[in-house]
């Protein structure tokens, strides 16, 4: 099938948050703190303006608590007192002139006495740089499987390195952006964003009303990523404010720059490997460090850490683990969800680390890797059985023929000789990522969807996930279609709407498809049976049932309902972070070929190929694109994409100098898929999103390594540190 | 504020304007005539989402002033036909939808003048349409699908 909504956008009918037509309405603006950490003394109005024009709001006008709710609420709506980092919201003004409420928001002065800032999360901060606990640590958490202490004692061979990541900004093409108005006494707010009911709770939270005098839609969104997981509460709150003060409709919709500047970005990663192993390559022991940057609230900092520490250890099969991490507070930017979620820092160092080993035994990678990847019946590093029938090895001998891996070996020994000023290398990773929420996240969400049987006979799919690019509106008529026997065209998918829709969860976490797709086979069964029929009744049997409920019911309403079930056999200790990770994970072997010139230190990827194993394939043609667009940011993130800070605030907030790939900067990006079908997933499904972004940058500078014979250890490897390891 | 009045072709029909002279021609398609198709991404002409023609050539609209295009012709993504973008719907060329319209525009130009293929590759002549969803393959492919028949975009 086709994405559904393909053609709107392609024709520009699509309408964005910024597109919606809005009647007498407000600009609205952010005023934002200078400073990384400090008193607020005063704030200063310009004396240009005339500021009987603008509507102001500040901390004061909040209704409720003065916080944004998540995980803690230490995270103000506007800053009151305090400011934590630069680029912290403290007042916002609106205008009817977008560009008179710019000029009114650079002439309000936020005048601020500074206090130490705590900047480097790699180091042990000062007493008088602590703002959180006793030692600026959001969050701890640690995982030991065996004794790794002993095991390492004992290993014939010990290799250590330390590996860093950077941080990495989402680039959604559509920036963050909010309308928010009143309808009666219902405060509708309007945007973009992918967890309708995170924003409905954070405004009911804030702004201290119930749910029935708050409606939040997702508008149709242009790229997400994360960026739009937990960010949209905040400016949700901003334009809800400045609507309720000014009793009119008001636009919020950041430029690029201010969203670069002030929105959340991947978790900056310092990773420890210390690797015991047997002189032929076998794992004896993992100990592992992960330290990530939080930033300046703890906003999603905890869950990051959880999923990076799980997947740390890598694919493989070791008896002694040991994985401590820590999320460390700083006065930088908050950091926040960005696709992968942890997984691709830590995995980066895995399988960096991995090849390091080999170099090290004087060992084959490819040989390093089938040695270790794990079999069924082997348990992960949290104990977990991994019993799913994927054949790992396969998937890495899959991508070793489709890439030619070893006659390209070859090619490039003799290419490298007769060159002077070129270098070719081929370099790859193994590695996996899991499912859904982590551990007993999905049995906490308690997913419900439900599918509205419609007079016509026709179905509307009713859930609070939503389409930003990856192809939820298409897969979920897929999924409902391909169930009842029916056409796409039968198929309706409502909007987003916290008035009409029940809270399936957030768009987040590579859930979509597996676990919400799954709620819709369940509530179209249910539905199915509420007209008598079983399941299997497929095609116009259905319709005409539906069709007749409502001759039979007039001003009656058919619905079916699922509520998320957890696959039987999960079992997850929180305390000792032992158990069942995942429901399931995807598994994948990334291989990539670059060239280097060795006299401009650039790299450049010639060739790229994915396999990946991901249950049963919905959508080729969709599948395909998730692939190669996170195997593309995933380039970017190993080569290109720096976040350069200053004071904890990111300073090349322009697409000018913060570079990301364009179709000249990378090859064509193959992708396979090996198929072994997932039981509780929708039709074998598993999650695909955020699994391609893990991959490429081990893989890439795997190849580097080889092309230059370096070891480079930290992304992103821009010519400036390729230069600095080569000469 | 002075305004000073614009007259220009959009789209195959005659408009006139009073507007700032410093609008930019972005804003006065979206906000003033409420042309949303052409999308803002970057607002300093590096992602190409905002791509339209102005007398026949692919430009920036974020960078340029209307007061420029008085006399010229201007044509938005509002203006090609639907049944031009079936090779970018089955190749995946869109995802989130956000470059797609600047993407189109940039494409179907490329499409009109395949002798650019003798010196340039696709690659090297979409490079100014920042794509962050589909890693350019369905781009290419589906310029690839439609090339090769000289047709002009509108």
């Amino acid at each position: 099938m086709q994405r559904r909504e393909g053609l709107a956008k392609l024709t520009g009918r699509e309408r964005y948050v910024d597109d919606l037509p809005l009647e007498n309405f407000l600009w609205g603006m952010t005023v934002r703190s200078p400073a990384p950490r400090g008193r607020i003394t005063a704030v200063r109005f310009g004396k240009d303006v005339d500021w009987s024009e603008f509507v102001i709001v500040d901390h004061r006008d909040i209704p409720g608590p003065n916080e944004i709710l998540l995980i803690e609420r230490d995270q103000p709506v506007l800053a009151a007192s305090h400011v934590r980092h630069v680029h912290e919201a403290v007042l916002l003004v609106a205008h009817t002139s977008r560009e008179m409420a710019r000029r009114a928001a650079q002439a309000v002065e936020i005048v601020v006495v500074p206090e130490p800032a705590a900047l480097d999360f790699r180091v042990a901060p000062r007493p008088e740089q602590i703002q959180y606990g006793a030692d600026n640590v959001l969050k701890r958490l640690k995982i030991e499987k065996g004794d790794v202490e002993r095991a390492l004692a004992h290993a014939p061979v010990v290799v250590e390195g330390a590996y860093e990541t950077g941080a990495q900004e989402h680039v959604y093409l559509e920036t963050q952006g909010m309308i928010a108005w009143l309808e009666e006494d219902v405060l509708v707010v309007k945007g973009s964003m992918q967890c309708p009911y995170y924003v409905l709770n954070a405004l009911q939270h804030a702004l201290r009303r119930d749910e029935r005098r708050v409606r939040v839609i997702q508008a149709p969104t242009g790229g997400g990523f994360g960026g739009k997981e937990e960010y949209p509460s905040t400016i949700a709150l901003h334009a809800a404010l400045l609507a309720l003060k000014a009793r009119r409709p008001v636009k919020l919709v950041y430029d690029r720059s201010e969203d670069m500047a002030a929105t959340t970005k991947r978790h900056p990663a310092l990773v420890r490997h210390r690797t015991g192993l047997t002189e032929d390559g076998r794992l004896l022991a993992q100990d592992i460090e992960v330290i990530l940057d939080g930033g300046a609230y703890v906003t999603l900092s905890p869950v990051v850490l959880s999923r990076g520490i799980i997947h740390a250890a890598g694919p493989y099969a070791c008896d002694h683990v040991r994985i401590a991490g820590r999320a460390m507070f700083s006065n930088a930017v908050p950091f926040g969800a960005f696709r992968g979620f942890g997984a691709p820092q830590t995995l980066f160092a895995c399988e960096r680390h991995m090849d390091v080993i080999a170099r090290t035994l004087r060992m084959d990678p490819v040989e390093l890797r089938r040695k270790n990847l794990i079999r069924d019946g082997q348990r992960t590093a949290t104990g977990q059985v991994i019993q799913d029938g994927t054949d790992r090895v396969a998937v890495l001998e899959r991508a070793l023929a489709l890439s030619t891996f070893e006659e390209k070996r070859r090619a490039h020994t003799a290419f490298n000789a007769a060159q002077r000023s070129k270098r070719r290398g081929i370099g790859l990773a193994t590695f996996y990522h899991g499912a859904g929420f982590t551990g007993g996240g999905e049995v906490h969400l308690n997913s419900r969807l439900r599918v509205a049987g419609l007079p016509d006979g026709r179905i509307e799919v009713l859930s609070a996930n939503i389409e930003m690019g990856q192809g939820t509106l298409t897969v979920f008529t897929q999924i409902a279609a391909e169930r009842l026997g029916v056409t796409p065209d039968d198929v309706v998918i409502g909007e987003p709407d916290t008035a009409r829709v029940p809270n399936s969860g957030p768009t987040v976490a590579s859930r979509t498809t597996m676990v919400v797709g799954h709620l819709i086979e369940r509530a179209v069964d249910d539905l199915r049976t509420r007209v008598g029929l079983d399941d299997r009744a497929r095609g116009s049997v259905v319709k005409d049932a539906i069709a007749h409920w409502y001759a039979a019911h007039p001003g009656g309403r058919l619905v079916g309902e699922a509520v998320y079930e957890a696959p039987p056999g999960i079992s997850w200790d929180e305390q000792r972070y032992q158990g069942d990770a995942y429901g399931a994970f995807a598994w994948a072997a990334y291989v990539a070929e670059v060239e280097v010139d060795l006299r401009t230190c650039a790299t450049r990827v010639i060739d790229f190929v994915a396999v990946q194993e991901v249950g049963k394939v919905i959508n080729p043609t969709l599948a395909r694109g998730q692939v190669q667009g996170g195997v593309v940011q995933g380039v970017g993130w190993a080569l290109m994409e720096e976040c350069k800070f200053k004071d904890g605030a990111m300073v090349n907030n322009q697409l000018t100098n913060y570079l990301i790939p364009t179709s000249d900067d990378v090859p064509p990006i193959r992708v396979a898929f090996v198929e072994n079908p997932y039981p509780h997933g929708a039709q074998g499904a598993k999650g695909l999103g955020e699994l391609p972004i893990d991959g490429p940058a081990p893989a890439i500078l795997n190849a580097v390594a080889a092309a230059t014979g370096t070891e480079p250890r930290a992304i992103p490897l821009t010519p400036e540190r390729l230069m600095d390891l080569t000469r | 504020m002075s305004t000073v009045q614009v007259v220009f072709t959009l789209n195959g029909a005659a408009v006139s304007l009073d507007l700032d002279p410093a609008e930019r021609l972005l804003d006065t398609l979206r906000y003033r005539l409420g042309l949303t198709g052409t999308k803002e991404g970057c607002g300093e002409g590096e992602c190409g989402a905002c791509t339209v023609y102005l007398d026949g050539l692919p430009v920036n609209s974020c960078l340029v002033p209307t007061y420029q295009v008085r006399g010229a012709r201007v044509e938005s993504v509002e203006a090609i036909a639907a049944e031009r973008l079936g090779p970018f719907l089955a190749q995946g060329a869109t995802q989130c939808g956000a470059c797609t319209p600047g993407v189109v525009m940039t494409a179907l130009w490329i499409g009109a003048h395949p002798e650019l293929l003798e010196t340039h590759t696709i690659r090297e002549l979409m490079a100014g349409n920042l794509c962050r969803c589909t890693g350019y393959d369905g781009i290419v492919d589906a310029v690839n699908t439609a090339l090769g028949h000289g047709e002009p975009p509108v």
